[in-house]
């Protein structure tokens, strides 16, 4: 519950903002600025989001979540309205903006904050609601996410699984913690109200239901599904069931704690040279199977925020320097299974320091050790990322095995053609080990990044299988218009 | 003055009918206007603007532009524009969806201003409250019930009782919190109408939403009515759990926090009920993840079941974890509720120290949250992989944070005995370092971990010694005097390097002065040879040449000591000292059991009791029922075995490492903690003598402990004290 939204520029101007209830003073927004300058870690109840603090106030112990939460949304509700939420976008649509504010809250209360379903009554070019607007059913609905009559000549269906692995290496190499947080985004584009149905290689389900696989099942510690998904049907028989919201959206993300070998293995080594110069060796080695290639693969190496005048050498791919994130980016566009590719970039360095102050940590913060100058901030102790794509391929091994779709009622279904793309995304993770505080020279750094990918899956294009199904669920029967 | 002018503008208009006024107005050419400057030139402008048009607009287009204007400046806060309330008014009629919410808008931000011109409002509200078009029937109520006039809120009852039963949920849900809102208005009113059990009625509703909604509203009116009772027996709640599905996911969040109120009379419909909504802790939103949470953990009280309690408990660990891959806000929040939730019922965390291990990206708050966490979860199995990890922290960039690294490993040394040993070297290796923030971290840790193990690490006080030339703030110099002062035997040089602290004396902090005093005693008593001639020096300083009355009595009491029987002074300041342990900061009983009961709440960001943080919140216990598990708080087996006065968890006393601001209520405990420690021996002897004595000594500025029958536990819940304002620089982060 909040009694109050504003939107604050960054110097805790306020833009625009909205009393619910009326029991705090509006003027309380001014101790805001204040607040911020002083106490930094209480960072409550606002969040920013580009040159805007979006901030709500309350009086009571509110559910500060939901606040929180309910902040996201108006950022992303009015991303989705105004392309940007900027100061600007606030300036301009005065109006509008009120208007979303007094149906997305009511007396402090979070309401409807779906903007398919608000763009069907709230809409900037009002001469379009030459009828008058009504509520749209989903406001009150059930399925407060989907609206009913949606209709597309071509009806498509498209799945991503884009992963993350998130790795802790001690400075000796050790895996301290690998997690994998994964992600199954949609792009839904289907008439009327269809019911999906998703069957993973989860192995809590195969368990309950008794059934085997021939392939791996995973193990998920986590799952965390979109409020479209039946959550009591999951938790009887881990099946995943659900009238997807219209467009795109993130269906499920979960999470693994496995220990992962990462697919692909950088090591640095930094050689520092009487603190005007500095040189980085970098060994990357693809971990996977011959058979497989790693696309757009990036590795992106902090450097020093000063650093100038860089000249690489590599046997593969291409280096440039990217000043405003401080680092060199290596990229190669393909990279083969078991391959091992090195590279050189040697940089200079302005201001001289003493070589021992290079201890501050493996891959970034140089600018100095513990603290005090020169690495202020930002460049403590970056990790190198790596970021890349394999096609068909997850970390976690997480496979599509059917996605089935019926439409409940009649007529609709003879027009309903699935088609279903797979695409790819690749993710990137950031990790940090570990490493201990040399005042050496030379760093061995094993420090990694690693992002995987994605595998998805099956279609049925008409009740006949496009792609290759991983193990297909065949046991029943395709139904309706899929036949 | 423009803006008596303005306002006196507003007032003559108020007398005019709207209708004649903007007639008029209309016929005044815009020269007229022009030349004027300042505000009356804007509303005028705007006022005409407003009327032009006429009967060849016929999509409105210039009024909506005017009215445009007119949103536009009031968001700027020109409340000018109030001048143009009767024209606004004017315009409520026209049907035009985009018109009527402008103008609503505008009537809802200057009603209060201008309650007379507002009222005229009304008639065409309450016409509007008939309309066929629900969006419009619920704008007009949504708009009516937010007034806070006495007319409107009269007007409004009558029409609310017929809108509850509208046909259409949108304009049901609207109604139900508009009850809420009337309640805030004027709770008398509401009280003796029917309105709340009308309102009650619409639990039964056949729509979630509206369902949801309603108990939102009854939420929110049993949060603000003491006369209100909430009662949700077995079946109601029931219910509740069955519509949860078909709720949003804001809704969900009402109905988890209603189920808050139901009290389970038996242990099976508790457990039943937490299975029932266990599957919300999958939902994506993480308000509802929280509060389920919450739910879940307030159920597990009403269960008496071990085994049923384990299973819930690894159901909820998870979740937990998973919020921790969110956005840094509600990360810390999560964090922050994983101190308590592992304080209740550690089984929950018990071995996922890792996932709390930080990233080099984590904002400054969340890292020192997670090193808390990390500290709670430190034991023995996992001592050598947390060391690793602090001494990675003890070399970050942020100062505050690595100086909380380093009191923690500080703290390990206490907390974990078998492993002392590793967390010592570790402290040495980093002071080898020789920066200087982290050399005055870990004498300050160290001469605690003296206290703790004496006789076994004096070996490292060569080390120390050697960098008493960074030691510039006053709790690490305070610290290394209280070494030197105890080890002043085995000090070759104690004299020499007393003398050199002592030669600033006068400029000293009192803190240091304190220990400086109390040092120079110990010197003398342990090596009289060597401190006679400072003894004199120092004891006339503190006598004669300071206005603190502390230091003053102090030195008064030792002189006469020393000067009475030096044998007794001997026993009475070199006496032993009692043990002291680093349990970490614990909630009593009391407060845990009503935090627990507020998780995910804004309280526990704060971590303090919620009445201290929000006055008027209605205190929530957990209610008593056959089925009431009475509580058993997990308590550190330290904290029994050896009840003895403990530190805090890192930041005992501490300066700008003080570890958990939030959790330090007892401001006392920490002023006491500053001169206690820095003191020495002599206070503690103090205390305990006076423990002898039966005396309780809540925030006693000597010894520093809550009074607890046999020991020392400090206790960071007790009372406030008077010395809160003796805590100097420690409670910088406690700003709220």
């Amino acid at each position: 519950m909040a009694s109050a939204v504003f939107f604050l520029d960054l110097k805790g101007k306020t833009s625009l903002a909205r009393n619910y209830r009326g029991d705090i003073p509006m003027s309380a927004v001014e101790m805001f600025p204040v607040l911020l300058s002083e106490a930094e870690e209480e960072f409550y109840l606002y969040i920013r989001h580009n040159n805007l603090y979006l901030l709500a106030l309350t009086k009571r112990n509110t559910n500060a979540a939901e606040i929180l939460l309910f902040l996201h949304k108006i950022v992303e509700v009015f991303t989705e309205y105004f392309k940007a939420l900027e100061e600007e976008s606030i300036r301009d649509n005065f109006v509008i903006i009120y208007e979303l504010l007094d149906e997305m809250m009511d007396f402090g209360y979070p309401q409807t904050t779906e903007s398919k379903i608000l763009q069907e009554y709230i809409t900037q070019e009002s001469h379009k609601l030459e009828i008058q607007a009504r509520p749209p059913i989903a406001v009150t609905n059930a399925v407060s996410w989907r609206s009913e009559g949606i209709r597309y000549r071509k009806n498509e269906v498209f799945l991503d699984v884009i992963e993350s692995l998130n790795l802790l290496v001690s400075a000796n190499g050790n895996v301290l913690r690998s997690e994998i947080l994964g992600a199954i985004k949609m792009k839904c584009y289907l008439s009327g109200m269809p019911e999906l149905r998703l069957g993973l290689n989860d192995k809590v389900m195969f368990e309950t239901t008794g059934r085997t696989t021939r392939g791996k099942a995973i193990e998920m510690e986590d799952v965390k599904f979109h409020q479209c998904v039946r959550l009591s049907r999951f938790e009887n028989d881990r099946t995943i069931s659900f009238i997807p919201p219209d467009g795109e959206f993130e269906l499920m993300s979960y999470r693994l704690n496995t220990q992962v070998k990462p697919l692909i293995w950088v090591e640095c080594v930094v050689e520092s040279h009487s603190g005007s110069r500095i040189e980085y060796m970098l060994k990357a080695r693809a971990q996977f199977k011959r058979r497989s290639t790693a696309n757009n693969v990036e590795i992106i190496v902090p450097v020093p925020d000063d650093a100038d005048t860089p000249r690489f050498r590599t046997n593969v791919g291409s280096v440039h320097y990217a000043p405003e994130q401080s680092a060199i980016v290596w990229k190669i566009k393909q990279f083969g299974g078991g391959k091992e590719f090195l590279m050189r970039a040697e940089l200079g360095l302005p201001s001289v320091r003493g070589d021992d102050e290079h201890g501050g940590g493996m891959t970034g913060g140089f600018g100095g050790s513990m603290g005090g100058i020169g690495a202020p901030g930002k460049g403590a102790k970056r990790p190198i990322q790596v970021k890349f794509e394999i096609p068909y391929f997850t970390t976690s091994g997480i496979q599509v095995r059917y996605l089935k779709i019926t439409e409940p009622k009649g007529p609709q279904n003879d027009l309903l053609r699935l088609k279903v793309y797979m695409s790819e995304g690749g993710h990137d993770i950031e990790k940090r080990s570990p490493v201990p505080n040399k005042n050496a020279v030379v760093l061995k750094v094993t420090e990694h990044l690693y992002a995987l990918l994605d595998r998805p899956v099956i279609l049925f294009v008409v009740g006949q299988v496009v792609h290759q199904v991983v193990s297909a669920d065949l046991d029943e029967e395709p139904t309706g218009a899929f036949a | 003055m423009a803006s008596a002018q303005g306002g006196g503008d507003s007032k003559l208009f108020a007398r005019i009918p709207s209708a004649i006024m903007s007639m008029f107005l209309a016929y005044i050419p815009p020269s007229v206007h022009s030349p004027m400057r300042g505000p009356q030139g804007k509303v005028a402008e705007l006022r005409f603007e407003l009327n032009s048009g006429g009967k060849k607009d016929k999509h409105y287009t210039t009024k909506k532009i005017a009215l445009k204007k007119i949103v536009a400046n009031m968001t700027m806060s020109n409340n000018d524009m109030v001048a143009l309330f009767p024209d606004i008014v004017g315009c409520m009629t026209i049907p035009n969806l985009e018109i009527k919410k402008m103008c609503f808008l505008f009537l809802v931000n200057y009603a209060r201003m201008r309650p007379d011109v507002s009222v005229k409002a009304i008639p065409v509200l309450q016409h509007d409250m008939e309309d066929p078009n629900p969006l419009v029937r619920a704008l007009a109520l949504r708009t009516m019930s937010y007034i806070h006039v006495r007319e409107f809120v009269e007007a409004t009852v009558p029409i609310v009782k017929h809108l509850l039963r509208d046909p259409d949920p949108y304009v049901r849900k609207t109604a139900a919190y508009c009850v809420a809102k009337l309640y805030d208005h004027d709770k008398h009113m509401v009280e003796k109408s029917d309105l709340i059990d009308r309102l009650n009625g619409l639990l039964r509703d056949d729509n979630p939403t509206v369902v949801a909604s309603a108990l939102a509203g009854l939420m929110d009116i049993w949060e603000r009515s003491d006369a209100i009772k909430l009662t949700i027996d077995y079946g109601n709640a029931s219910k509740m759990v069955a519509i949860l599905p078909d709720c949003s996911e804001w809704g969900q969040t009402y109905i988890l926090e209603a189920l808050m109120s139901y009290v389970p009379q038996e242990c099976g419909e508790a457990a039943l009920l937490a299975e029932r909504i266990a599957p919300r802790l999958s939902h994506s939103n993480s308000a509802v993840v929280l509060t389920c949470i919450r739910v879940v953990l307030y159920l597990m009280n009403y269960i008496s079941d071990q085994k049923q309690i384990s299973a819930l408990c690894r159901k909820l660990s998870p979740p937990l974890v998973t919020l921790l891959a969110k956005g840094p806000e509600v990360q810390y929040l999560a964090l922050r509720n994983a101190l308590l939730i592992l304080q209740r019922r550690p089984d929950v965390l018990r071995n996922d120290i890792r996932v709390f291990f930080c990233k080099y990206n984590d904002p400054i708050y969340v890292k020192v949250t997670k090193l808390e966490l990390i500290f709670m979860l430190a034991n023995e199995k996992n001592i050598d992989e947390v060391l690793t990890e602090l001494r990675e922290y003890a070399t970050e960039i942020d100062v505050h944070f690595v100086r909380k690294a380093v009191r923690a490993i500080g703290k390990l040394a206490i907390k974990i005995e078998p492993a002392s040993r590793r967390c010592i070297n570790l402290l040495l290796e980093l002071v080898a370092t020789k920066v200087t923030y982290i050399v005055q971290e870990a004498t300050v840790v160290i001469r605690n971990i003296f206290r703790k193990y004496p006789n076994q690490y004096e070996s490292i006080i060569g080390t120390l010694c050697e960098h008493l030339d960074s030691l510039d703030e006053p709790e690490a110099k305070a610290a290394m005097v209280w070494v030197i002062g105890q080890y002043a035997s085995r000090i070759e040089n104690s004299d020499a390097l007393l003398e050199d602290f002592l030669f600033s004396f006068a400029e000293e902090p009192v803190e240091v002065q304190l220990a400086l005093l109390t040092a120079t005693v110990k010197l003398f008593i342990q090596r009289p040879t060597k401190g006679q001639e400072l003894v004199p020096k120092v004891l006339k300083w503190a006598t004669e040449e300071t206005d603190n009355p502390d230091l003053r009595d102090r030195a008064y009491m030792y002189w006469r000591l020393l000067s009475t029987d030096i044998e007794a002074a001997k026993r009475i300041v070199m006496g032993e000292k009692p043990a002291i342990t680093a349990e970490s900061e614990r909630l009593d009983p009391a407060t845990l059991e009503e935090m627990c009961l507020n998780v995910g709440t804004l309280a526990t960001v704060y971590l303090k009791p919620v009445q201290t943080v929000f006055r008027n919140a209605r205190p929530r216990r957990l209610q008593d029922s056959p089925a009431l598990q009475r509580q058993e708080v997990p308590a550190p087996s330290s904290l029994r075995s050896d009840a003895n006065k403990s530190l805090s968890q890192l930041g005992m006393g501490g300066q700008a490492a003080d570890f958990d601001p939030r959790t330090d209520r007892g401001q006392p405990r920490d002023g006491n903690g500053n001169l206690a420690q820095a003191v020495s021996d002599a206070d503690a002897y103090f205390s305990s003598q006076m423990r002898g004595m039966q005396i309780q000594e809540h925030g006693d500025s000597f010894g520093g402990n809550a009074g607890e029958g046999q020991g020392y536990v400090v206790n960071q819940y007790a009372p406030q004290g008077v010395y809160q304002t003796a805590a100097v620089g420690n409670n910088q982060d406690l700003l709220l």
